[in-house]
């Protein structure tokens, strides 16, 4: 059961990520992107990582691709034309991508340790207590830097985004 | 069967390298920067699962990737928020998306 | 007084006076002149008492240099320097010469710079002069005789360049103490070499470790070579002799007493010093046979055609030097030289005395084609010009004529083309001198300076005829037993005097036929030997084609290997470099991505996959 789950997200995932690369519509990469998020956050549930999967939705599929979305719409992005390939181009990115599909799979075949299955949990899971544990006590510091780079981001934003005065 | 480790390693395998596709392929920047999130969340997805089986010695997942996790989403967010920014302020100036337009630092 | 603290007195008195002129010169030409003149008096009169003593047998030294206290007395590395004394008859008769000699020079002097600038600085050098030479006599050891050797030479270019003010005189200066100091370095690596064999530089201890030697007898001759260098540079020898007439550019005191009495047969008597080791190579005496030969013939060459009274004699003092030099060669004792380099002493400074009143005379011209019939004018110093002029030619009953026939007797012994030749310059000799005489005092007064010369005061003319006396009678046995030490040659060839007779009138008789009626120029006219057969040119063009031969060597280097590849490649070099990896800048962003993309498999392919 839990594997044929997996297939199934997975694939959803895959498709999604695929429906993001080729697809002609930036419109419509947007929205394959955000069915790959979901989907991505059902796998983080079949791994019992509860909270990491909510706050992929949320912060991710809710707050990224929203803001995606509208500067698609600011720019007013159109249709792509098709235009010629660079055949020379297309080898080298295809020669780069085999590759490292390539030796992704020799590596992690040829690991014994990764061949195991999920192990048992002690117990039920009390996710969001565990993390918030872990977060606020063990990384403390980190979780302040990163509120001061929120910070920085947005103050970083306002200003890029003035318009030039002359 | 359960699903294996390597199950996961490999489906975060390959969304990566769907991720680095959109970026070598596509010549539209929000194209490439979707590929760029792509390749973020398949490192998320491997981090999670590493710390679904390798358990602590009280028998729990090993928390410390899924903070890891929780930072990378936050970082990622702060910087589609810098990185469409500047992609509008590039709009602005050289009114197109293209990517082969922007060749200013050639040789 | 002890006669080691008078011989302490004799080398450091004339320092002092140098040291004193140089401070309280100002007060007045008497006080300069009169202390040096009382310097040299007081070591002429003590030079006269130690000659009356006997030779001292134990050294008298002030310690000096001894590594032998540094390194303990086993270590090879000996090296022991003394400021010695030696008093011996060598030494002796050799103070005798040069301290009287001063003395009368320095009185001279008096009279002759009475109207000359620089009074004070003159006197200063001269005692600064006789200290330097009384060193050179006193020395017991090579490298105090090398310092003070050096220290003459610095004197004689103070002295040469008094007249600093003139081109000439500069440049006579320089050269004499560069060519100098070649023939020095010659002599420095001969004292070297002497050391090292022999370990020490003392000269009666290296006299008597010539067994050093043995093994290789060639470098003994190497060594005494190179210390011959030495004398080919102080005493003028061919090719090094183009200083000696280019130094008359000084006041001519000067050129009588350091140029033709005693600083110039300071070459001369170093060699009897170490006559000894000189007769224990037989090599080396050929080469000094051959140079003292050849020098005393080429110079009465170049001497016939000269124009300047000054130049002429001093030709002559090359060439009377070469018979010194020859006289080493040929001579069994050191006494054979060094009897001529007495005589010529006398001689030599006479005629330069009287050939500066000569010139006083006629208002400092000294040209002979502008003097004539100044015998009438100036008498006394016709006379005292007139016997020094048969000494020198070698007349019967004249001084010279002991000395120079002697060697010539000695040549004949050892050679027979170093017979001919040193003969045939007898000819030259007598030719050039009584040229000469005859052109300078007999005929009629060739321009207005000789219509109106005059005799000179007492002052100068006393000396000259103190020294016209010395001048004939200096060669006398009676005299000369008391000073020197001479052999007579054994189985002489009958014709050998009279061969040296007869080169002796043909010279004057053909000089007075040739020059008896000359008018206002000369009637021969060679222009090789005048020109000095061009050794002088050939050295100018030697000097300029090496100069500039070095500076375009070295331009070529800065221009093509420090500037080229030095400075341009390195530079062309980074440039190039910088130019080749511009071309990564390709301004495609997804080009940059394909090379990471790229780097990253292959990282992870040699990480991972190839353990």
């Amino acid at each position: 059961m839990s594997l044929i789950l997996f297939w199934i997200f997975a694939a959803i995932m895959l498709a999604a990520g695929l429906g993001v690369v080729f697809s002609r519509s930036p419109v419509n990469s947007a929205m394959c992107l955000v069915l790959a998020f979901v989907a991505l956050a059902a796998l983080f549930i079949t791994l019992d990582a509860f909270f990491i999967a909510v706050i992929q939705v949320l912060v991710y599929a809710g707050a990224v691709m929203v803001l995606f979305l509208f500067i698609i719409m600011l720019l007013d992005l159109k249709s792509e034309r098709t235009r010629k390939l660079n055949i020379p181009a297309c080898v080298g990115g295809a020669l780069v991508i085999g590759g490292f599909v390539g030796l992704l799979v020799k590596v992690i075949a040829s690991n014994p340790a990764f061949q195991a299955t999920k192990p048992a949990l002690s117990g039920p899971v009390d996710d969001v207590h565990a993390v918030g544990m872990t977060l606020f006590l063990d990384f403390n510091m980190p979780f302040q830097i990163i509120g001061v780079l929120l910070l920085v981001a947005t103050v970083g934003v306002v200003l890029l985004s003035k318009r030039q005065l002359d | 069967m359960a699903p294996t480790l390597a199950h996961y390693l490999v489906v975060s395998g390959l969304l990566f390298t769907l991720g680095m596709t959109a970026v070598l392929l596509r010549r539209n920047i929000l194209i490439i920067f979707m590929g760029l999130e792509l390749m973020l969340n398949a490192a998320n997805l491997s981090l999670v699962s590493f710390s679904r089986f390798n358990l602590s010695p009280a028998g729990l997942p090993a928390y410390d990737a899924q903070i890891l996790v929780f930072f990378i989403i936050t970082v990622a967010a702060a910087e589609v928020a810098v990185g469409l920014a500047i992609i509008v302020a590039l709009y602005r100036s050289l009114q197109t998306t293209h990517v082969e337009d922007l060749d200013t630092l050639k040789f | 007084m002890t006669p080691q603290s008078a011989a302490w007195f004799i080398l450091f008195t004339p320092l002092v006076m140098a040291v004193v002129i140089l401070f309280i010169g100002k007060l007045g030409k008497p006080v300069s002149s009169g202390l040096a003149i009382a310097g040299a008096a007081f070591t002429c009169v003590l030079s006269w008492w130690l000659f009356a003593g006997a030779d001292f047998v134990d050294p008298v030294r002030i310690e000096w240099i001894d590594f032998g206290k540094l390194v303990g007395a086993e270590s090879p590395a000996q090296f022991y320097v003394p400021i010695g004394l030696t008093i011996d008859a060598l030494s002796k008769v050799m103070l005798l010469v040069v301290t009287t000699i001063a003395t009368l020079v320095f009185i001279y002097s008096v009279g002759y710079m009475a109207t000359e600038e620089g009074y004070t600085r003159f006197f200063a050098a001269l005692s600064l002069f006789l200290f330097s030479m009384l060193g050179i006599v006193l020395a017991d050891n090579f490298v105090m005789m090398f310092i003070f050797w050096e220290l003459v030479g610095v004197s004689s270019f103070i002295l040469i360049g008094h007249y600093f003010g003139k081109d000439s005189a500069a440049e006579a200066c320089k050269q004499a103490f560069t060519v100098n100091r070649i023939g020095d370095f010659g002599f420095m690596l001969g004292i070297l070499v002497f050391w090292f064999v022999t370990g020490s530089v003392i000269f009666s201890e290296v006299g008597s470790s010539l067994g050093g030697f043995d093994e290789a007898p060639i470098w003994l001759n190497v060594a005494v070579i190179l210390v011959f260098c030495g004398t080919v540079g102080k005493s003028a020898q061919l090719p090094l002799h183009v200083w000696l007439p280019n130094s008359m550019e000084g006041p001519t005191p000067v050129s009588s007493l350091l140029h033709a009495a005693t600083m110039v047969a300071a070459g001369i008597y170093m060699l009897a010093r170490i006559f000894p080791i000189v007769l224990a190579a037989p090599i080396a005496l050929e080469v000094i046979g051959w140079i003292g030969a050849l020098t005393c013939f080429v110079a009465g060459l170049m001497a016939i055609q000269q124009n300047d009274i000054k130049r002429i004699l001093a030709y002559s003092t090359i060439s009377q030097l070469g018979y010194m030099v020859l006289g080493v060669a040929v001579g069994p004792v050191w006494g054979i030289p060094m009897f001529h380099l007495f005589t010529h002493a006398f001689f030599k400074c006479l005629l330069f005395l009287c050939a500066g009143s000569v010139i006083v005379g006629m208002h400092h011209k000294q040209d002979i084609w502008e003097m004539g019939g100044l015998a009438k004018k100036m008498p006394i110093t016709f006379l005292a010009m007139v016997i020094g002029t048969l000494a020198l030619i070698g007349c019967p009953f004249f001084a010279g004529s002991f000395s120079k026939d002697l060697i010539i007797e000695y040549a004949l012994g050892k050679s027979m083309l170093w017979y001919w030749i040193s003969a045939g310059a007898v000819v030259l000799t007598a030719a050039y001198m009584t040229r000469l005489i005859v052109v300078v005092f007999f005929g009629a007064p060739r321009t207005d300076h000789a219509r109106k010369a005059q005799e000179s005061s007492l002052i100068m003319t006393v000396p000259l005829m103190l020294l016209s006396l010395a001048a004939f009678g200096a060669g006398y046995p009676i005299i000369q037993k008391q000073f020197i030490p001479i052999t007579h040659p054994e189985n002489l060839a009958w014709w050998a005097h009279p061969v040296i007779l007869g080169f002796l009138v043909l010279g004057v008789v053909s000089a007075i036929l040739i020059y008896r009626r000359a008018g206002a120029k000369d009637p021969v006219s060679i222009p090789a030997f005048a020109n000095r057969l061009y050794i002088d040119d050939f050295y100018t063009w030697l000097v300029r084609w090496a100069q500039d031969g070095t500076a375009s060597l070295l331009g070529w280097v800065d221009r093509w290997i420090i500037e080229g590849v030095g400075v341009q490649f390195t530079a062309k070099l980074t440039w190039s470099v910088g130019f080749a990896l511009r071309f990564l800048q390709f301004g495609n962003i997804q080009a940059y991505v394909f090379f990471f993309g790229a780097g990253v498999v292959a990282l992870i392919y040699f990480l991972f996959a190839t353990t």
